[in-house]
């Protein structure tokens, strides 16, 4: 075999073993995240070294089925004793959580030295991985050379995808709710552990190739950026496991270019494209969030410029409304200002001699706003009798957020839509 | 008061005829949903001062808001005719108690001695004038017995009143506490009434944000109506009347709410 | 209180601490260590190494404690992985293994991986576990790729940064003990400083903020002392067991005692014991690794405490709760026994009544009636059936009248009671007002509830009642 799809057959499976740990992860990790859980993924991972370890000095040999039985043993009895310990002995969950981990893997380490120091359950390759090398162990599978830690994580994605697939609903309840999940007759704690059975059966499966570390990022990274990108289960599954994919795809590539190891270099890559999703995800982005505010700060400045202008025109002041003026009287600062050329530039105001004056388009734009802003303080004086002085402010911000719907509401509660302040103010 | 307490205040802070609180034009946002507009008020000094407003009215965050401990989207707040960040040594503070942990492992006398720290400064130790003066806040919420108890090992009741003798261990002229009544047997609810009574026969303010509208009237002097604005404010009987409660409960304000929904909506 | 003045202070602390060194450099400190150690018949390597690991697990156990009081403890997991990539860059650009600036390294990433985790948690929608396994994950990735890129170099294939991952005490000079040792000393020095700070920082730091101290500065004060104490460990401990030296000693310690005052010095003990403890047993015995054997012992201790402490542990819960038991039993014995008798004024009943009255099987009520007889509260009659004696009667009537009140308060009180629904019913007069009591008590009479004496009673019943519920 040479190639696969055209492709080169070693980076092929590369690629393909790190999308299905990746994808794996990212479908257990939707749950792990949502249930604020994302760290047991990271005691997991490490805690089952001690389960490798027994399992090896039980039986003596590395084959798959002893090992990965003995890590979801130990996976499981770090869930467990986490629990137990938080409950019984009053100790905070992530304290008991990283008590038990550390001593778990402390008990690991230990054990690996003193029995199994002739075996490669070499620490460093449970932190990197050998990916690069386990493509090439292959076995035949339907007459085709399939890595042989490719074969392990293909049944463990399909046996993640049948669970999610089967207990969807439970699973959805349960990260929504656990208390309401029990009163509808859902057993929290048995999808709870089948959960973290399945977390330590997919780190054990995937550790040996992409090492802990990507296991853990795998786990969590997707996921939270899949959070920050929907706001439905449905889709935040399907873009952690999108995320996942093109992770291995651009982690491999990356790596090669730097010559740098991929399961470290995926982990970065995963790092970065969470970091994207924190800056640029639509509703959520730390960018998206400035923009929209200084886009509403302007906003308001143009429409409190344009409400400034109508009442200076329908006051019949003789004299006219200096830009100057009307800045200061919008707040001044940039927004005003920059708020002032995006009116003229839209034609809703201009210039005339030494003062500001509305176009007609200004005009029915600036009238509908002023409507607005005395239907409000027609609301709030009817509900809200208060001195009349404190009333132009709270309707003066309201007016910039009334949508049609909310304007319609008012006019029912003030069927005439007069303001207790025509003048200019 | 004692006498140390008389002393620990630093007069020249306090301008002649400025109120103890003014809140001007304050609003405030959680996740950019206001929940708090425009606020204004002006509180009379030597009263107890209820605000009161059904569930979601803003109550708490108007007294978190004007300490500083959440974010003012505008408006300033003043003590004695100062900015509020320049007076924190007047003021006293009880917090909600779900506010912290009481599993933490601090004895009942520890907490109190908290309310020293302030006068303490950077560095130095309470000393044994601090603990005898902790000791007494102790004694006035009738906890003495139970100085060195954790704090764990204690009712709620108790709980709230150890939260008291610490603020008042701040020798303070201005007082904000957050629900001291919530869920409190009525031994503690006793206990806390009479101290506020002897705060303001010392000439302190007390700021309460209450729950209970039956005893408003009994307790306090002065009520300020809460529903996201201030619907009304000033003594007890000129204020508390059925249609004021009426338009602070009743009304609801349901576009109120649909504003702030619009608000956030468009802001975020 | 904010004030540049403590800023100033600890600036000065290191200013001196880093003349004293330029004037006396590390040379001639460590030899004088090694006179002093010649002189009083010690080897000096091993003193040099229990020194270091000793006060390495005082000062992380000190500071970690902090942590797992906060809700914190796995923040210093994340920092321990955050501090590879500096490690890395810093190999990197020094071209050599400068113990001092590797640290260095480690401690900028180390505070930058704990920053960018507050960051996320305040300013995303991203929630603080996600952010800590990110942090970690991800700068750690970033490790092995620098790191990878330093064993490509020529110079680096020996820079020993696998050193890191699982931590060798014995891969230490001198030189590294002495800045590992000085570390933890200004770390427990700064500790002890701030004092009073850090308390009501942990506690309450709502409260703090209104009393005017700066608790953002305090905040990242403390995280950095958090990851100084991270980093200076892991070249002894490695990534992964550091957040163990962080995290256990202060839960361990903190089932012992209720005092902060008391919990640090205990905690900062128990570190110190587990890391001299199994560094030494690792430099005896072949093959045995030092992080994990600190760390063993480290977790010994704390499933000790975990089980045998006298107040919080496990062993003292199950036995405080079958002494409840035993006392619930006992006075719903005595309930149902009263009861019966107040209804059928012959006063003798089987052990069938008793178990009817209550859930019981007739064996559970025969076991609790023969402890009751012990007791002199019960006897049998000549038909085999059972009675009050004296005493039982009178104990049986202030169960009763405490329990009468305690659920007649509960019915009419119910909105300030919500407080009280797991108290036991004769802590009663301890809990309500006289007034009250009084009050209760006149009610259950005009209800015809109060239990009437059969007996010529000889002590007033509430003095009764409130003597038996001390």
């Amino acid at each position: 075999m040479d190639t696969v799809f055209g492709m080169d057959a070693i980076v092929f499976w590369i690629i393909a073993t790190m999308a299905l740990v990746n994808v794996t992860g990212a479908l257990l990790g939707t749950f792990l995240v949502l249930r604020r859980m994302s760290l047991l993924g990271d005691a997991i991972s490490h805690a089952v070294l001690p389960g490798l370890a027994l399992a090896f000095m039980l039986t003596g040999t590395r084959e798959p089925f002893p090992m990965l039985a003995g890590a979801m043993a130990a996976g499981l009895l770090t869930a467990l004793l986490t629990h137990l310990i938080h409950r019984y002995a009053n100790v905070p969950e992530d304290a008991a959580m990283g008590v038990v981990f550390t001593s778990l893997f402390a008990l690991g380490v230990v054990m690996i030295t003193r029995v199994a120091s002739h075996v490669d359950l070499d620490p460093g390759c449970v932190l990197y991985g050998v990916l690069e090398s386990a493509a090439l162990d292959t076995r035949t599978v339907f007459g085709m050379e399939i890595p042989r830690v490719a074969v392990t994580l293909s049944a463990t994605f399909l046996v993640t995808v049948a669970f999610v697939a089967l207990f969807w609903k439970e699973l959805k309840i349960v990260s929504f709710d656990p208390q309401l999940a029990t009163t509808l007759g859902i057993n929290a704690d048995r999808v709870h552990y089948l959960l973290m059975g399945l977390v330590a059966a997919f780190t054990v499966a995937a550790f040996e190739a992409v090492g802990s570390i990507l296991v853990v990022a795998m786990l969590i990274a997707p996921a939270a950026t899949a959070f920050l990108l929907t706001d439905r289960l449905h889709w935040m599954t399907l873009i952690a496991a999108a995320t996942g994919i093109l992770i291995a795809i651009l982690g491999r590539n990356i790596a090669a270019v730097y010559d740098a190891p991929v399961a470290g270099m995926a982990s970065v890559v995963a790092g970065g494209l969470f970091l994207l999703a924190v800056l640029f995800a639509p509703r959520y982005g730390v960018v998206a969030r400035r923009l929209a505010q200084v886009r509403l700060g302007l906003r308001i400045s143009g429409e409190d410029l344009l409400g400034l202008a109508y009442r200076w025109q329908e006051s019949g002041a003789r004299t006219p409304l200096t830009a100057s003026g009307a800045l200061d009287a919008a707040g001044g600062g940039v927004a005003s200002r920059a708020a002032l050329w995006l009116l003229r530039r839209a034609g809703l105001l201009v210039k005339s001699g030494d003062g500001l004056r509305l176009t007609a388009s200004g005009e029915e734009r600036a009238s509908r706003l002023v409507h607005r802003h005395r239907l409000w303080e027609a609301y709030l004086a009817k509900h809200l009798p208060l001195p009349d002085d404190h009333l132009h402010s709270p309707a003066d911000r309201m007016e910039h957020f009334m949508d049609s719907d909310l304007q319609r509401q008012v006019e029912e509660q003030v069927p005439e839509p007069h303001g207790p302040s025509g003048a200019p103010r | 008061m004692t006498a140390t307490q008389e002393k620990g205040i630093v007069e020249d802070t306090i301008a002649s005829g400025a109120p103890p609180l003014e809140i001007h034009d304050m609003t405030v946002a959680y996740q950019r949903r206001p929940v708090l507009w425009d606020i204004d008020l002006q509180l009379p000094e030597g009263r107890l001062i209820a605000i009161i407003g059904p569930n979601g009215a803003g109550k708490s965050t108007l007294i978190k808001a004007a300490l500083g401990l959440v974010p003012r989207a505008s408006g300033r707040v003043e003590v004695y005719g100062k900015p509020i960040e320049k007076q924190l040594s007047l003021i006293g503070y009880v917090p909600q108690r779900e506010s912290v942990d009481w599993d933490f492992p601090v004895s009942v006398l520890d907490v109190v001695m908290m309310g020293r720290y302030g006068r303490l400064g950077w560095f130095r130790r309470p000393g044994r004038e601090d603990r005898d003066a902790a000791m007494d806040c102790l004694r006035k919420v009738a906890l003495q017995d139970f100085a060195g108890r954790q704090i764990s090992q204690l009712s709620g009741g108790q709980q709230q009143r150890v939260f008291l003798a610490r603020a008042l261990a701040q020798e303070a002229r201005l007082y904000f506490m957050d629900e001291p009544f919530a869920g409190v047997d009525a031994a503690t609810e006793q206990a806390i009434l009479t101290i506020l009574q002897e705060l303001r026969s010392h000439g302190r303010t007390v700021v309460v944000v209450h729950h209970s509208l039956q005893t408003v009237r009994e307790y306090f002097d002065h009520v300020v109506l809460l529903n996201m604005r201030v619907v009304a404010h000033g003594p007890i009987e000129e204020v508390f009347t059925e249609e004021n409660l009426r338009n602070t409960y009743g009304g609801r304000l349901p576009l109120l709410e649909q504003a702030a929904d619009a608000v956030q909506r468009r802001s975020v | 209180m904010s004030g540049p003045a403590p800023w100033l202070a600890v600036l000065a602390l290191a200013a001196v601490q880093a003349a004293l060194f330029a004037l006396v450099g590390a040379e001639r400190l460590l030899g004088w260590v090694q006179t002093a150690c010649a002189s009083a018949g010690l080897p000096y390597n091993t003193v040099m190494v229990l020194a270091g690991s000793g006060l390495l697990g005082v000062s992380s156990a000190v500071i970690g404690s902090y942590a797992v009081l906060r809700r914190r403890s796995l923040i210093g997991d994340a920092v321990a992985h955050a501090a590879l990539p500096g490690i890395a860059l810093a190999y990197l650009m020094a071209r050599e293994r400068n113990f001092f600036l590797l640290l260095l390294g480690a401690l900028v990433s180390g505070v930058l991986g704990a920053m960018v985790i507050s960051w996320l948690r305040q300013s995303t929608r991203t929630r603080q576990d996600a952010a800590i396994g990110l942090v970690l994950s991800v700068f750690f990735g970033l490790g092995i790729v620098l790191t990878s890129a330093v064993q490509r170099d020529p110079s680096g294939a020996h820079a020993g940064l696998e050193g890191f991952l699982l931590g060798k005490t014995a891969g230490l000079v001198s030189q590294d003990l002495l800045l590992i040792a000085v570390t933890s000393a200004n770390i427990l020095l700064l500790v002890w400083l701030f004092q009073k700070e850090f308390l009501l920082l942990s506690f309450d730091p709502g409260f703090a903020a209104v009393q005017r101290w700066p608790v953002p500065a305090l905040d990242i004060l403390m995280m950095t002392l958090l990851v100084a104490a991270t980093v200076i460990g892991l070249p002894a401990v490695g990534v992964v067991l550091m957040a163990a030296m962080l995290i256990i000693p202060g839960v361990a310690a903190r089932f012992w005692t209720d005092r902060l005052a008391a919990l640090l010095p205990l905690s900062g003990a128990i570190g110190l014991g587990s890391a001299v403890g199994g560094t030494y047993v690792s430099s005896i015995r072949e093959g045995m690794p030092t992080g994990p054997v600190i760390v063993l012992a480290a977790a010994a201790v704390c499933l000790f405490s975990m089980f045998a402490a006298p107040r919080r542990g496990i062993a003292a819960g199950v036995v405080r709760r079958l002494q409840m038991q035993e006392r619930v039993a006992r006075q719903n014995l005595l309930r149902s026994l009263y009861e019966l008798v107040e209804e059928s004024p012959d006063s003798a009943v089987t052990a069938e009544d008793v178990a009817g009255k209550r859930s019981w099987s007739v064996a559970d009520a025969m076991k609790l009636l023969r402890r009751a007889e012990a007791r002199g509260e019960v006897r049998r009659t000549m038909d085999g059936r059972w009675t009050l004696t004296d005493l039982g009667l009178q104990r049986a009537l202030d169960v009763v009248r405490a329990h009468r009140l305690w659920e007649l308060y509960l019915v009419e009180q119910a909105s300030i009671a919500a407080d009280h629904v797991d108290r036991d019913a004769d802590e009663l007069e301890h809990i309500l007002p006289p007034e009250m009591l009084h009050q209760l008590e006149d009610r259950l009479k005009q209800k015809g509830r109060w239990p009437e004496d059969r007996v010529p009673a000889s002590v007033h019943p509430l003095e009764g009642a409130a003597r038996e519920g001390r």
